[in-house]
């Protein structure tokens, strides 16, 4: 007997019980497209993700205070340890003196939270002391007024420059620019605003508010170390050797004996693209593999489902074994209406999940997300692969009992 | 003279249910030629059926021989005994066993799906031959739960003719019909007879049985009697004086 016939009477037999077969292949129809949708919205967000901390340069390398584990253990900071050993001297030692020859700027910064006040309008907001340089490194144009100069860095100047939805909240339709706000008390006169950044990497960019460096630690927090920098290099291609200049510089600033270890940590931005691609998909595929026990439990019900049928059609095994069907006809046939049910179900799941994963992707783009809609064909191969492999797993064994039935015994059963 | 087609020899059959052994047929020993119209009858449990079933190569005996065609066929395997199935015999069930929802056509045209060495050369050809030999083909394409007892009974005989088998089994083939649906089917069973098709039938009752030309009586797993029929019953000339 030829698959076609095989396949036909397969779907003959499928079509006499409509609603079950549907309901039959639910079970699959949710794990495929719950697996597609994860694995779609999962790279949609590693995407936006990665193209988050790209569009921050990948010419950037990031140094905080406190030594690390290797190349990739989370540095002091990440677990809560305040390190006070970075200085405002060891960063500008990296631009000075040819120290670190690719280097072309650096910035630093201190962070502190605090309510902001413009009259009786008020806004808990995230100060950033920082340099003059900030938005060069981090390649952003002020949108409105000027960010402050390096004479109002050093002179401790009390000028601030607002996100946008700090300048939102505390001025709404007035006109920010030279207006005296407070912050924590202390006041402040605004000198330019940031157009809309929105979040990268989970920080909103907009309800930060940027004030002198020197200004946040003597004035606002009452430190003298930096708690992050970055250094901005040449090229890309040049951040193994820039890396290697900046801990050799750092190294010998901090008089570290040869076999004392880093007291602070240099990360490329490459390597958190690496780190944030290594996190997402660990995610995602885990998220997957959850998802996939759906599956298992939809294959369960196929087999639950075959079994009955095999019960029902017990009269019509006899007869088309009486008219010449081999056990292996049999077998076939019952494993082809498995196959039909899982793979059409696969199918549908495919189908459900892709347009699912598209609207996700619209409601995103439609949230101000640059959210690409990626959909994996090796996804949706897998997925029709996984099905038709449910399919036989779990019809093999009512299938194999549908075969061993005596065709006697099977067509006297009432 | 016609070539032997079924020989028994000493065939026995016993079923075993949980131990508790049931001796069904004993010593049964027959000779049926090719082109006979034979009648199986006896009452109810007495192994008529159990005897169509391993003629038809549905079940095996438990001793003795059965030859088909001159081969015996004892030892044969579950996929050998199908094969047999479907070129060799037809059957024709009491319950007619027709595939639900499914056309005339498909159900005429199941056997054929498992005719594997394309014995039957032009499938089409061969089931619209069958079912005009029961004289549906107007009823080709209707649905077999659209049909009545006596019609559905026919799609059974030209699903049992479409393999061109050599003989036909006919297990109480009127026992579900009317007796008008009940004399049409003997009608078409005789005229394939009469065409030189071998009928078996197996019935209980006298005067089914006399449609055939030979009669041999079960009894109690043996056979009591084996006699030719004098006054056979033309199951045509029963419709014409309905008529």
């Amino acid at each position: 007997m030829d698959w076609k016939s095989t396949i036909k009477i397969a779907y003959i037999g499928l079509k006499t019980k409509k609603s079950r077969t549907f309901m039959t292949m639910l079970g699959i129809i949710i794990g495929i497209s719950s697996v597609i949708i994860i694995i779609s919205v999962g790279s949609g967000a590693q995407s936006l993700i990665l193209n988050q901390v790209k569009s921050m340069g990948s010419n950037l390398i990031g140094i905080l205070p406190g030594g690390s584990e290797g190349d990739s253990g989370p540095p002091p900071s990440a677990l809560g340890i305040v390190s006070t050993n970075l200085k405002i001297a060891d960063l500008e030692a990296l631009v000075q003196n040819n120290n670190v020859p690719n280097a072309v700027a650096v910035t630093y910064e201190n962070r502190g939270v605090g309510t902001l006040q413009w009259r009786a309008n008020k806004y808990d907001g995230t100060f950033i002391g920082t340099t003059a340089n900030y938005p060069e490194v981090y390649d952003f144009a002020v949108e409105k007024g000027r960010f402050f100069s390096k004479d109002e860095e050093k002179d401790l100047a009390r000028v601030v420059v607002l996100g946008s939805e700090v300048a939102e909240a505390l001025f709404g339709s007035n006109d920010p620019i030279n207006q005296n706000i407070k912050i924590k008390k202390e006041e402040f006169r605004v000198i330019g605003t940031i157009g809309k950044r929105g979040t990268v990497v989970f920080q909103n960019q907009d309800n930060l508010v940027f004030i002198p460096v020197s200004t946040c630690q003597k004035i606002m927090l009452g430190i003298d170390y930096v708690s992050l920098a970055r250094v901005k290099i040449d090229a890309e291609e040049n951040t193994d050797r820039a890396v290697a200049d900046i801990k050799q510089t750092l190294r010998e600033r901090h008089n570290l004996g040869t076999n004392e270890p880093d007291d602070f940590t240099v990360r490329a931005q490459t390597q958190a693209i690496e780190i944030f691609s290594s996190i997402t998909n660990s995610l995602t595929y885990f998220l997957a593999a959850i998802a996939a026990i759906s599956l298992l439990v939809g294959g369960i019900g196929i087999m639950n489902i075959m079994l009955i049928a095999v019960v029902e059609r017990t009269r019509e095994v006899g007869l088309r074994k009486a008219l010449g069907a081999k056990n292996s006809n049999i077998l076939n046939q019952f494993l082809a209406e498995s196959v039909v049910v899982t793979l059409s179900g696969g199918v549908v799941g495919v189908i459900f999940g892709v347009l699912f994963s598209f609207l996700v992707s619209v409601v995103a783009r439609r949230l101000g997300y640059e959210w690409d809609f990626i959909i994996s064909y090796a996804a949706i191969f897998l997925s029709c692969a996984i099905s038709i492999l449910i399919g036989l797993v779990f019809g093999v064994y009512p299938a194999r009992k549908a075969a061993k039935l005596n065709p006697i015994e099977a067509l006297r059963y009432e | 003279m016609e070539k032997t087609l079924i020989k028994t020899v000493h065939l026995c059959k016993d079923y075993d249910n949980d131990g508790v052994i049931t001796k069904v047929l004993h010593q049964v020993d027959l000779e049926i030629k090719a082109g006979e119209f034979v009648a199986i009858m006896g009452p109810s449990g007495s192994g008529k059926s159990t005897l169509m079933h391993i003629l038809g190569f549905l079940e095996r005996p438990s001793c003795g021989q059965y030859f088909f065609d001159g081969q015996d066929s004892s030892k044969l395997t579950d996929d050998e005994l199908a094969v047999i199935r479907n070129e060799k015999v037809g059957f024709i069930f009491q319950s007619f066993n027709l595939l639900p929802k499914t056309s005339v056509y498909d159900n005429v045209r199941l056997p054929l799906l498992y005719d594997d060495k394309k014995r039957v050369k032009d499938h089409k050809e061969a089931i619209k031959e069958a079912i005009m030999a029961v004289g549906l083909y107007h009823r080709m394409g209707n649905l077999s739960n659209q049909l009545s007892g006596g019609e559905k009974q026919r799609v059974a005989i030209a699903r049992a003719l479409v393999t061109r088998p050599e003989v036909i089994f006919a297990d109480e083939p009127t026992g579900n019909l009317d007796s008008k649906s009940g004399k049409l089917i003997m009608e078409i069973l005789q005229d394939l007879n009469e065409k030189g098709k071998t009928i078996i039938l197996v019935t209980h009752e006298k005067y089914t049985a006399e449609h055939a030309r030979r009669i041999i009586k079960v009894i109690d797993g043996s056979i009591s009697d084996d006699f030719e029929v004098k006054q056979r019953l033309l199951a045509k000339e029963e419709s014409d004086l309905i008529k």
